[in-house]
This record gives structure tokens, sequence and C-alpha cells, in this order.
């Protein structure tokens, strides 16, 4: 890495570094604004503003007329992110590793159905699945809504998870067996280890989407007691009696400062996705 | 403890890989499986640790027989070709691995551990990762987590294909040292003549899945059953003349050379014949003279190697004591022993 930091001595950096920043002139000066514009007040056609208030940050601690409390909207939205990523790394490493080592049948039929599945735009399920949660019970509510996404996306983990264990040696298993372990203690002992830069990866991953999830609990779950952070952002913007433009981009905010603070931590574990497993 | 392999055979679909083999590694013996590739001794090999079934036959762990027993209820250790060490884990933890699964006491692993990393030498290595240790430290980590449960059997599948020449040198002697002094049955599968017999006290030499000679080093090297034998072991290795039999003497289609041998009386004459003549039977001291063209030379060192050939286009090889008097290009006569000869009919059985 370090190495390539490094600045290239055949051609000078200034002219491309000039044009990248006159390119995303744009788009920073909106991540500033959307900044400036939640904690500040300004004259209506002006750019500058004229003073510092804190009031569109108010919904942290007062309740919005009609609006559920914004800290159970956001336990909600971890609650069902949390989820969904346990449910996705439980099923998909487990699943991966059957598609991926064991001899079972109809084996390339389930390779095929996740590969068919994962490109199936699920958005046309949407009634059936409404219809379904609807006559179980479990309409508009956290766990419906929560199977409904883990399932969406778990073709995408299984095929992931697969790709990482074809990379970990058979020789690594013989030699667990004929240690004398179980199949089961060979999985959990030996092979997941191996992957462990893949189930980060696939975890953050799945955490994120979980996160950003828009449309699922919209539909599914739109109560004021399952609401979730997008679908209370939503309902900001539906509202046409209480207009607020500067609230609804505070909490655009808040909803994506979790995001940003997951990748400058995890972006190295991210990149892993699309890199290979480890050296045996 | 005695290994018997009854009638073992073994196919993967339709594809017969091992067909009635019969196989017995008495106790305390190492026996080597040498073949080219895929001549099936790494199915054998993965048959008597339990990772593959066979598919008919019997196979006896002294009186046990365990031919339906998985690999985990199997007591074989297994060295194999990539040493298969646990990324994950440091040295330690890789050798007790065994022990942790059969859930010992943690006093205990740490006790035969310690124990059998004094016997391999790498004591000094337990804290570390595979990662962080050289190909022939590897290497004894492999052999101690393979000897550590006592195993009925130990299983060396290629073991010093990935090391360097002189470290592989040198784990040849230790592998033979710990077998030795722990008296397990051992069987290596190889297909480097030099390891098999320099390591072994029998060779099974293996070829499309059938032992074709079974036998210690020594015998096998001066009575090979077929000429497939006679050319896997040697090195260099031993050359090859065809010709017809004539009047109880080897002769070449050309009539160039004739030599007389034993082994042919009562064999028709014309019959196709090979003979196999081995670098140091052929040079100075033989009884029966042969002129040709020295077209290779090659200094060893202590030993100079030749490649000659005979006028009809046939090529022998001769290893002789260092000298400096022959050059590519000169014509010699130099002399085959007659008696060390091996002559093999057109089926590549010896006569």
């Amino acid at each position: 890495m370090s190495e390539q930091s490094k600045v290239s001595a055949n051609f000078s950096s200034l002219p491309v570094i000039l044009l990248l920043g006159l390119v995303s002139l744009p788009l920073v000066l909106m991540y500033a604004y959307l900044l400036l514009d939640t904690v500040s007040n300004s004259e209506a056609g002006s750019l500058i503003p004229s003073e510092f208030t804190l009031e569109h940050w108010s919904f942290l601690w007062q309740m919005k007329p009609g609006k559920p409390n914004i800290w159970l909207v956001t336990l909600n939205t971890f609650i069902f992110a949390s989820c969904i990523t346990a449910v996705i790394l439980i099923v998909s490493s487990m699943a991966g590793y059957v598609l991926s080592r064991l001899n079972l049948p109809a084996r390339g039929f389930f390779l095929a159905g996740v590969m068919v599945l994962h490109a199936f735009p699920s958005v046309t399920l949407i009634i059936a699945i409404f219809i379904v949660l609807q006559y179980i019970g479990l309409y508009n509510s956290l766990v419906g809504v929560i199977l409904v996404k883990s399932a969406i996306d778990l073709p995408l983990g299984i095929w992931l998870m697969k790709g990482f264990y074809d990379t970990v040696p058979w020789e690594i298993e013989m030699a667990g067996i004929v240690d004398g372990a179980s199949r089961f203690a060979v999985w959990r002992r030996l092979v997941l280890p191996q992957i462990k830069p893949a189930i980060m990866a696939l975890g953050l991953f799945s955490f994120l989407t979980g996160w950003s999830e828009f449309i699922l609990p919209q539909v599914l779950a739109p109560g004021a007691h399952v609401q979730v952070l997008s679908v209370y952002l939503a309902s900001l913007i539906a509202d046409d009696n209480n207009f607020d433009f500067a609230t609804f981009k505070a909490v655009g905010v808040f909803y994506v400062i979790p995001v940003l603070i997951l990748y400058v931590f995890f972006q190295k574990h991210l990149m892993n996705i699309y890199g290979g497993g480890t050296k045996g | 403890m005695r290994i018997l392999l009854d009638k073992f055979s073994k196919s993967f679909g339709a594809t017969k890989v091992i067909e009635d083999m019969d196989l017995n590694v008495g106790s305390g013996e190492m026996l080597a499986l040498l073949g080219p590739s895929g001549c099936g001794k790494s199915t054998t090999l993965f048959a008597i640790c339990g990772i593959h079934r066979p598919t008919s036959g019997r196979i006896l762990f002294g009186n046990r027989d365990v031919t339906s027993l998985s690999s985990q209820e199997r007591n074989v250790g297994v060295v194999f070709q990539s040493y298969a060490l646990y990324p994950h884990m440091t040295v330690a933890e890789n050798i007790g691995f065994p022990l942790t699964v059969r859930r010992m006491t943690a006093a205990e692993i740490n006790k035969r551990v310690a124990e059998i990393a004094a016997l391999v030498h790498i004591d000094n290595l337990l804290d570390r990762k595979p990662s962080q240790l050289s190909g022939g430290q590897q290497q004894r980590v492999a052999l101690a987590r393979a000897l550590i449960r006592r195993p009925d059997v130990l299983l060396l599948d290629e073991p010093l294909a990935n090391l360097d020449a002189k470290l592989r040198l040198e784990m040849r002697s230790e592998i033979r040292r710990l077998q030795k002094e722990t008296g397990i049955t051992a069987i290596l599968v190889t297909h480097d003549q030099v390891e098999a017999m320099s390591m072994c006290d029998r060779i099974a030499i293996m070829k499309a899945g059938e032992i074709v000679q079974i036998a210690t080093p020594s015998e096998m090297y001066n009575d090979p059953r077929t000429a497939f034998v006679a050319g896997f072991l040697g090195n260099p290795p031993i050359s090859f003349l065809t010709g017809r039999a004539k009047q109880g003497a080897f002769a070449l289609d050309d009539g160039g050379l004739k030599l007389p041998l034993a082994a042919l009386s009562g064999i028709p004459d014309g019959t196709a014949l090979t003979l196999g003549i081995r670098p140091e039977h052929f040079g100075i001291g033989g009884d029966v003279p042969v002129e040709g063209k020295v077209t290779f030379a090659e200094t060893q060192g202590r030993e100079n190697l030749y490649d000659v050939v005979l006028p009809d286009g046939s090529a022998l090889r001769s290893i002789q004591p260092a000298r400096s008097d022959v050059k590519p290009g000169d014509s010699v006569r130099w002399s085959l022993d007659s008696k060390a000869a091996l002559v093999f009919g057109e089926d590549g059985r010896r006569l």
C-alpha cells in the first residue's frame, strides 16, 4: 500500500487532482450544505446561513406530532439490520459449505436455483409476500420483515460463501477427519476460521443493506411501533401538513452516521468480498 | 501393527483405479508405494486412512477389519504432501488437535505435545503460526501431529516433494529415524525411487493400479521382475537395447552385438527381446566388447556419465570413475558385463 501511495515520478499528479477536484465539487457542495443546513437557518433565497440553531435536531428529544419516537425507530432499525445479519451469516455459512463440499443429491439444481433466485427481481413478489405475511399473522411485525429481507438476500450470501469455501484446500479437511474430528467439528473449527474475512465482509454487507432497506419495511411493516429509519424518513417528506426540509435533512444525516462509522472502521473487510480467501 | 489389504478394489464411477490388490505390511515395517503419477498409489493410501471407501475387498489393521470404519474410528496418522497444517492455529494447537477433539485435559495435551515436539526437534517453535515456519519445520509439525496419538499406521503422501534438495536429504533420514524410534508401521507414497530405496524396508512398485513387484530395495534393483521395474529403479536409469534371440544369445537386429546369456537357452530364435544394461555394468571391466560413439558426457565430480550410441542407433549409458580422456564425438570400445545384463521378453517380463 505504501508503495502505491507514493507519488509517481513520471507524470505530474497536479492536473489529475485539479480535474478530479473540479468534477467532484458539486458533490462536495451538496454534502457541505446537507450538514450546514441541519444546524443553521438562512434567509430565503440566500446561500449564506444567517444563524446557528439546533431546532432541526429537536426530533432527537421531542416527539414530532403523529410520528413515533426516533429512538424507538433507531432501535427497530438496529434490531432489523442485526437480525438480518445474523440470519444471513448463519444460514449462508452453512449452506455455502454444503454446496461447496458435501456430495448431496441435486447439488447442481440447488446451485442453479441459488443463482436464479439471486438474479430474480424480488420486488415483483411483494404483493404475494404481503398476502402470505398477512395470512400467517406476521404482517406489521419486525419478525416478518426480517424473514423476508433475509430470504431475499440469502442467495447472494450463499453464493459468496460457496466461493470462499471453494478456496479452502481439501487437505485441511482430510487432515481434520483423519485426526478424528467429526465433519461438523471440521467445519466449525478448521474450515470456518479460514474464511473469517469473508464472514466479516458478508456480515458488514448484510448489516448495511439491512440498515438502508426501505421498500420491504415500508410495505410489510409500516406501523408506528415497528417503523425503521428509512420509513420514518420517507414519512417526513410525505407529510404535507408539517413540511420541514431542514428536519428531513437532519434525520437523513442521523440515518447515515452509523453507515459512515462502519465504513471508516471496516472498509478493509468490505473489500474482501471481492478478494479471495486465505492462503493455506 | 500389521496392515493387510485383501482383494482391495477401488473404482470412481466407471473408472477402475485398483483391482484385486493384495498387500501385506508387517508390524513396524516401512513400505514404499512407488510408481508413476496416476498409478493408484495415493488412492490406496486414502483407502487405508478411510477417506475413500473401497469398492470391494477388505482392509485389516492387525486382526481388526476396518473396511467399513470411518477415518475417525481408525487410528491412522497422515502426513500430506502439502502438510495441511491448520493456518489459524499455533504449532502447539496444530499438534494437539487430534487430542483436543478427543476431549483430553489441557494438562495432558500440553505434556504430550511437549514430548512429541522434543522428539521431532521443534520444541522451540510451539508458539509460532505455520506461516512463520520454513518448509522443513512445517514438515516436522505435520509429522508430530500425525504421531501424537500413537497411530496404528503412519501414512506419508509424498512428504518430501515440497522440500529443496538439501532439506530432502535431511528429512529422509529424519523420518526414518522417527519411524524406527516409534516402531510404527509406515507406508510411504512416492514417485521418487531414491526416496523409496533409501527410506524403506520394502518397496511395492505399482503400475496402472497393480503391484508389479514387492521386494527389498536391493532385491528389486538386482532382480527386477519386469522391464518397467528395472527402468523405474536406478539413477542414472538403466538403458534398453531391443534385439532378437539367436542361438542362445541376444543379438542386435543389425548383428553388431552378440551377447550369450544363460537365460536364453531354450528360447526360439527370432524371439523379440529387450536387454537392460545398468550404467555401472557398461564401461571398463566387462567381458563383451561394444563399439560406439560418445554423444554426451556429464561430469558429476566423482563419476562421469556417458551416453554411447551404437552403430544401429540404440544408446547405452555408462557411469565410470572420473576420467578426462573421453570427449563427446570420440569412438570408444568399452565392454559390457554380460552376467549383470537383464533380459526381458516382448511382454516386459524378465527371462
